[in-house]
């Protein structure tokens, strides 16, 4: 139990946090302006790595276009594969192309799972958002593969190689880690100013108070709503081709625990407040972390399970966020 | 005069529908013992009996759940970390006294397995049935988690892990009778030769233990407890305003929801003869909650349609055609199984906005899911005048 190991874990902590806070963004956003859990949220996660594993073979690996016979991409290829500037162009069409779809799918199924539900009971939506779940799942399951796929080329080749970016003391942090680290605080800090500070971030927040009250004054709640879930399953995207390159491959059920974990991070920092799901992606993602460095690896789910249950017990409102009195 | 011969008109028409439900219930009755003979009869459908036992433990899981999810409201999306609870306590007590007990076994058995249900649904449900109704489904989410990942690590060396209960050889002991009838009755029909198998002992268990939940539930349904759910169910803050106990009311809801899934749990454990994790993962919970609200919510006849057209359509259609009685193709077969979860996701997501009361609804819940038919609405005004109404005309006439 040195200093370098628990330095280690900490860190792997921070990474897995920055997973965590992405995904958690995407509870906590909906939550507040909906008051509904979108248990459909870890299934975009999973498709966000799928769908950035196809750019990145459509774009960067020379077999999979000769097996998909669409020899127009070779020329691409050709410029996404040479020098620094091909790669970051290849990383942000990847990121992009994936936030965006998995977006647009997000709203397509706010459009049609969600919003005929508006007005029903409370568990009407939390049901049909597990049988989306649900549904997604199988779906990938049954016409992508039902085993794990290596987030590689063909020929075994990672897209994004991780190299040492720099050591402290004998812990070698990679780059991939600081990658994940600084996108994730970018991508939020952007999120935040977005929502504190431009006009249609305003709506947003009206919209989570009193959604009646702020469509009598005028915003267009439905285009609030379905931006809410444009925004966090893009967010959910980025940390699935995140999860893909850094663990090395992604798979049909992958969303399900992290999923389940980001929400407990978002309680944690009190849901419906972005800061707090930030808060609570890293902290969740460091507890776990030396939870499973120090305590027990086998149980480093239970660990995370018990965290949600005692916040939950202990301070329903979360760290940040101000405990909700039921309305009559 | 008058005034007999109205009111001999209703009792007349309530006669005739008494008299067709109890012909419907016989009906009923020697459905279900015709078809598991008949399939116990045929040469090569045998195993199709113990799809029906397995079908029946859902009946009965469902029925559990649906005192919790139905009755009182509550989504509990661990249900299974219960019957996995039944499951184990009645398998690993069992083992130990099975010497003592022997042919008596399973029946000693499900007094400690609905305790360990009703214990661990109590101590689950007093910290957190505080908590609002999405916050408890992703908690129960998270306990029935933890439950499955403490029995794959094989949690104080009782477990056995991943590779489950029993441990290799043993065998745990069927009930009294079970081998004698295997052995005595049998006779040659003319579609094979009959055997009265474990199988068909077992069935008969299960629907014994159905009735029985059946018969309780009904009963709990018109008491005090069940009006005070239903209360809560519609509106907690007016509940608790008049007088209901929430939390003792939840915790009844939750420990005998509990206690119905530890009895279907040691019950399932004796018919496989064996147990492990991965008969009680995530996907479990959400069969169970699946066939609730298909069924209809708070109906017992809806639960019991939904766990048949769930659990049962899809591996009776796969059964007969694996044995080769329906003629399916290969590809046919493999879609049943594989496109299974996909149709029931979307199907969940249809019910819900298109008939969210389900297939069967319970008549109180139906009113409660469709707060929005502007007709209902109506008619609720209407009696509610009507009520009114009649009271003036009563104090005014005298």
């Amino acid at each position: 139990m040195s200093l370098s190991y628990l330095l280690e874990q900490t860190l792997n902590g921070v990474t897995l946090g920055g997973l965590y806070a992405l995904l958690a963004l995407g509870y906590t956003l909906v939550y507040g302006i909906l008051l509904m859990i979108n248990f459909a949220h870890s299934e975009l996660f999973m498709l966000g790595g799928y769908v950035g594993l196809g750019v990145l073979k459509l774009l960067s690996d020379p077999a999979t276009v000769k097996a998909t016979g669409l020899g127009f991409l070779e020329p691409i290829q050709a410029f996404f594969m040479s020098g620094t500037v091909g790669f970051v162009a290849l990383l942000v069409a990847t990121f992009g192309i994936s936030a965006i779809v998995v977006g647009i799918l997000g709203m397509v199924i706010e459009r049609f799972a969600y919003r005929p539900l508006r007005h029903a009971p409370r568990l009407a939506p939390l049901i049909s958002a597990i049988g989306v779940s649900i549904f997604l799942q199988n779906a990938v399951l049954l016409w992508i593969d039902s085993k794990q796929l290596p987030y590689t080329r063909a020929d075994g080749s990672a897209f994004v190689t991780a190299q040492t970016a720099f050591t402290i003391g004998t812990v070698h942090v990679s780059t991939m880690q600081v990658f994940i680290v600084v996108t994730s605080l970018v991508l939020l800090a952007l999120l935040d100013t977005f929502v504190s500070k431009t006009r249609i971030g305003r709506a947003m927040r009206a919209t989570s108070q009193d959604g009646e009250a702020a469509g009598l004054m005028g915003v267009n709640i439905n285009s609030v709503i379905a931006l809410a879930f444009f925004i966090g399953p893009a967010l959910g995207a980025v940390a699935g081709v995140f999860n893909g390159m850094y663990y090395g491959s992604v798979k049909f059920n992958m969303g399900f625990v992290p999923g389940i974990k980001s929400f407990t991070a978002a309680v944690i920092g009190g849901i419906g407040n972005l800061r707090g799901a930030m808060l609570g992606g890293f902290l969740l993602g460091i507890i776990e972390s030396l939870a499973s460095g120090f305590v027990s690896n086998a149980y480093r789910d239970v660990i995370a399970f018990v965290v949600l249950i005692l916040v939950l017990i202990f301070r329903p409102g979360g760290l940040l966020g101000e405990a909700v009195a039921e309305k009559v | 005069m008058g005034g007999t011969k109205t009111a001999s008109t209703p009792t007349n028409g309530s006669k005739g529908s008494t008299r067709s439900k109890t012909l419907l219930y016989v009906g009923l009755a020697l459905l279900m013992i015709i078809v598991p003979v008949t399939f116990q009869a045929a040469t090569g459908l045998g195993f199709l009996v113990r799809i029906l036992v397995v079908v029946g433990i859902w009946v009965l899981l469902a029925l559990g759940l649906n005192i919790v999810v139905g009755y009182a409201g509550l989504l509990d999306l661990g249900y299974i970390a219960f019957y996995a609870m039944g499951a184990y306590a009645g398998v690993l007590i069992g083992q130990s006294f099975s010497s003592v007990l022997g042919g008596a076994t399973y029946w000693v058995m499900l007094v400690p397995a609905a305790i360990a249900g009703a214990v661990t649904g109590l101590a689950l449900g007093f910290p957190v049935l505080r908590l609002r109704g999405d916050y408890l489904a992703i908690v129960t989410l998270g306990f029935g988690e933890i439950v499955r990942i403490c029995l794959n690590n094989n949690i104080f060396g009782l477990t056995n892990g991943a590779t489950g209960l029993p441990k290799g050889g043993d065998q745990l002991v069927p009930p009294f009778g079970a081998i004698w009838l295997q052995d005595h009755v049998r006779f040659d029909t003319p579609i094979g030769q009959f055997v009265f198998s474990q199988n068909l002992f077992w069935y008969f268990i299960v629907v014994l233990l159905c009735i029985i939940a059946i018969i309780v539930i009904t009963r709990l349904d018109d008491s005090r407890l069940g009006r005070a759910w239903v209360a809560m169910r519609e509106n907690e803050v007016a509940a608790a305003a008049c007088g209901v106990n929430i939390m003792t009311q939840k915790l009844w809801a939750f420990s005998l929801g509990a206690l119905s899934g530890g009895v279907a749990g040691v019950t399932f454990a004796y018919v496989q003869q064996f147990i492990s994790p991965e008969s009680f993962t995530f996907m479990e919970s959400v069969f169970v909650v699946c066939i609730i609200v298909l069924g209809g919510m708070g109906s017992i006849r809806g639960v019991i349609v939904g766990a048949l057209l769930i659990r049962g359509i899809p591996d009776l259609i796969q059964g007969l055609a694996v044995a080769g009685v329906l003629k399916l193709p290969g590809s046919a077969i493999s879609m049943i199984s594989g496109y299974r979860f996909l149709v029931f996701g979307l199907l969940m997501v249809i019910m819900m906005a298109v008939r969210p009361q389900g297939i069967i609804p319970s008549s109180r819940r139906a009113r409660e899911l469709r707060p929005d038919d502007e007709r209902q609405l109506e008619e609720e005004d209407q009696t509610m005048w009507d009520v009114e109404h009649r009271e003036q005309v009563s104090v005014h006439n005298p």
